[in-house]
């Protein structure tokens, strides 16, 4: 790694095999602090904001509701609950469009022009007096999911059973994609909370050691992580890690710190470890020492075609179109909207959908970045192969989709493919790779689940 | 918002690295340019006049059977130029210019087109060329000039009518550093072999030039490290167990990596992605295949020089490599 990259951590970087090396782009916004978003008219809450089974509504038209209050609660174990964000009247429930493109249900939320919008909830129990269960469903309680993109209900993951020992609790604050900043500077301004939540976490699932892991680019979140550290009353160590793409990815992280793989199809509790998003961990310190439940999260919002690059405090429901304006708006050279970071985000045809709880990134690129490149034959060149972390064959898995033979994807491991696109992003004759693995997954699951209905 | 912006939507990732196909081409093509000056200041106006008609000849065939592609003209990826350059360097200097063109023609027709083009053939264009060339005209590609200074005037049978079989030329013929060592047991001064002031082919006289364009492809990642790597140790592995069990019979390692097509194959010909594999593992067979091929052929082969066939049959034997020779995915034991 070259010295600039390092920023002045002078100890040996770990890192993972294979991986790529897009630029940073991270300089927009790494500086600028967190800012609360202020209270908009209206806000869009989906029942569904999690991967697993919708929430369900607890309120009705006309309903007024006090910020913090449950407006829905959890749908089925795999599911979490919902809260208002704002003091304000429950205006509809119905269909309203959703980041991932398609009409779900959700409540409408008025917002009362004249509250002070101050949190005023009970005091919750503290963890230190709750049994394990009673923990796993205050977080369920609290709509705790992972932050990091995707929205995993916390306490499904947290709720280990006793035949599956977790020596290592490992926060995520690699934050490998270009240009998203949050999670740097949630750990930079969270720096307290974050070590608070991770005590918790570690007493309830009596992890021996607990790891937070930074990509080399972020030495203000390592020393200020470090210091806090220091006054911690249980292990914790800060690993500065290579800026390396994907090296976010929980199975890369592993391989980086613990030099262990995790077999294919298993989870990293199969090896022993626990893997989190760091902003969730302080939205568990902050519901149970400051009684809010997960109504906001920090977004960044960047990108060349973005006027006023920021790191925003967003109560969840937020129109995007809001939260846009509210940094400055975006120029004409606008061409992609992203949720999420330039290599795995979900581009978006408008910004008329809700903030939700696994939005870590709104980014919006203009055709400098995105550069069109021609598509060429595959030259065989090999640098797919070399940018795959999991050593994956991609230009024959893309040779293979094309052709649409997915019984052959499925027998050179397709589905242990999770989609990093550094293999789009290497190959020089610009041959959508992952978006043909994409399809082809999705297809050999297809053809199991018809499989499994006629047997 | 007086100027609306144009909002695309497609699928990630939406950052693409800098190299492209036809930059990795055209940037292999520069670095044969310092290889082509060299090969001109040694033979003169006839490594050029040789050059262009093999070119010539590559870039007729690829106008005419080649793909349009996404630039809309199959010669803007390079792909054909560096072919008939690549080919040009494999010929003696005293070559007629007519075979010359036919090679490139063949190269690209046989050698490319009817794979269907860039990416899908199986053996290196020019060296499909080459080994057209030897087969159909053994005597002119066997036929050696010496380095002597003349820099105008056309040499050999440069300027010989097609199809006309003429009296073979007096000008000086002289055998090149392996015929020599093959048939009479006297080795080159490796000095002379690293400058280049040698007979030869156009690109296999100036080992320094060819040591140094390979060193940059690598540190640029256009070619794979691991090809030369293995190629070059395999050859100086075998032939010095060769040499140090009878000296006087075998060359030394050096000789044996320093003289004839060895370091201009290695570099640009048997790194060729297209038809090299794919697999880390699978370059590692390839390349220690090519090396004990080029020892076999020249030591004990009837040939004094055997690094096109080494390729060609490595070649042969890629798509059967990247079959087997598969990397372990993470995640498996």
């Amino acid at each position: 790694m070259t010295g600039s990259t390092q920023n002045g951590l002078k100890e040996k970087l770990l890192t993972f095999r294979h991986g790529v090396h897009p630029e940073e782009y991270k300089e927009l916004s790494n500086h600028q602090r967190i800012e609360r978003m202020p209270f908009v008219e209206e806000y869009t809450l989906p029942l569904l904001q999690h991967i697993g089974a919708p929430s369900k509504p607890l309120v009705h038209k006309g309903q007024r509701v006090r910020r913090g209050d449950l407006i829905a609660e959890a749908g089925s174990y795999v599911s979490v609950a919902l809260h208002a964000p704002v003091d304000g009247t429950v205006t509809d429930i119905g269909l309203y469009g959703h980041p991932n493109g398609q009409m779900l249900p959700a409540i409408k939320i008025r917002t009362d022009p004249f509250s002070t919008q101050q949190l005023d909830q009970p005091a919750q129990r503290q963890p230190e007096e709750l049994a394990k269960a009673e923990f796993i469903e205050a977080i369920q309680r609290a709509g705790i999911v992972g932050l990091g993109g995707a929205a995993f209900p916390a306490h499904v993951k947290f709720n280990l059973s006793e035949n599956q020992p977790c020596r290592y609790l490992m926060l995520n604050g690699c934050e490998c994609e270009p240009f998203l900043t949050c999670d740097h500077r949630v750990m930079v301004e969270y720096a307290e909370e974050l070590i608070d939540g991770a005590h918790i976490l570690q007493h309830f699932i009596q992890a021996e050691k607990v790891y937070i892991a930074i990509e080399a680019n972020k030495p203000d979140a390592v020393v200020g992580l470090r210091a806090a550290a220091a006054k911690a009353g249980f292990p914790v160590e800060i690993i500065p890690l290579q800026v390396k793409y994907p090296q976010g990815a929980e199975k890369m992280m592993i391989s980086a710190i613990l030099g262990k793989e995790v077999p294919a199809g298993r989870l990293p509790i199969d090896v022993g470890v626990l893997v989190s998003n760091v902003g969730s961990i302080v939205a568990l310190s902050q519901y149970f020492r400051h009684s809010q439940p997960l109504i906001e999260r920090v977004i960044t919002v960047t990108g060349p075609a973005v006027r006023r690059p920021a790191n925003v405090l967003v109560p969840l429901g937020t129109p995007m179109r809001d939260l846009v304006e509210f940094c400055g708006g975006i120029t004409g050279e606008a061409a992609r909207i992203l949720l999420g970071g330039p290599m795995m985000g979900i581009v978006q045809k408008s910004l008329d959908t809700p903030v939700v709880k696994g939005t870590s990134g709104i980014l919006v690129l203009t055709e400098r970045e995105v550069q069109d490149i021609d598509t060429f034959s595959c030259i065989r060149c090999g640098r797919c192969l070399e940018a795959c972390p999991l050593f994956l064959n991609p230009a024959r898995l893309g040779l293979l989709a094309r052709k649409g033979l997915w019984d052959d994807m499925e027998d050179i491991n397709a589905l242990d493919c999770f989609e990093c696109g550094a293999c789009s992003y290497v190959c020089p004759s610009a041959i959508p790779l992952v978006q043909s693995i994409k399809v082809g997954k999705s297809m050999i699951r297809e053809k199991k689940a018809r499989e499994k209905n006629q047997a | 918002m007086t100027n609306k912006p144009k909002i695309t939507i497609s699928t990630s990732p939406f950052l693409h690295d800098q190299a492209t196909t036809p930059k990795i081409m055209w940037e292999l093509g520069y670095t044969l340019i310092p290889v082509l000056l060299a090969a001109i200041y040694y033979f003169g106006l006839s490594a050029l006049l040789v050059s262009l008609a093999s070119i010539a000849g590559c870039l007729v065939t690829e106008y005419y059977l080649g793909n349009k592609g996404p630039l809309g003209s199959p010669l803007r990826d390079g792909s054909a130029l560096v072919t008939g350059l690549l080919l040009a360097l494999t010929l003696p200097p005293g070559f007629p210019l007519w075979m010359a063109f036919v090679g490139g023609v063949v190269a690209i027709g046989m050698g490319k087109a009817i794979w269907g083009g860039l990416g899908q053939n199986v053996f290196n264009p020019a060296l499909v060329g080459r080994a057209f060339l030897q087969a159909a005209f053994p005597t002119a590609i066997t036929t050696w000039e010496p380095p002597d200074g003349r820099y105008w005037g056309a040499r050999g049978t440069n300027l010989a009518m097609p199809f006309y079989q003429g009296e073979p030329v007096d000008a000086l013929s002289t055998a090149t550093p392996l015929s020599e060592m093959k048939f009479s047991h006297e080795p080159t001064a490796l000095a002379d072999l690293l400058l280049g002031n040698i007979s030869g082919s156009l690109g296999e006289t100036c080992a320094v030039l060819l040591i140094l364009a390979g060193l940059y492809l690598v540190i640029r990642r256009i070619i794979n490290w691991r090809i030369p790597v293995a190629i070059l140790a395999t050859v100086a592995l075998f032939s010095g167990i060769a040499y140090l069990l009878a000296p006087d019979r075998y060359p030394s390692p050096g000789f044996m990596v320093l003289a004839g097509g060895l370091l201009l194959g290695t570099v640009y010909m048997a790194t060729d992605p297209v038809s090299s594999p794919l697999t880390p593992k699978g370059i590692w067979i390839y390349g220690v295949g090519i090396g004990l091929l080029v020892v076999l052929i020249r030591i004990w082969g009837g040939l004094p020089e055997g690094v096109m066939y080494a390729i060609l049959l490595m070649n042969a034997a890629t798509p059967l490599i990247n079959r087997f020779a598969r990397t372990r995915v993470y995640g498996y034991s």
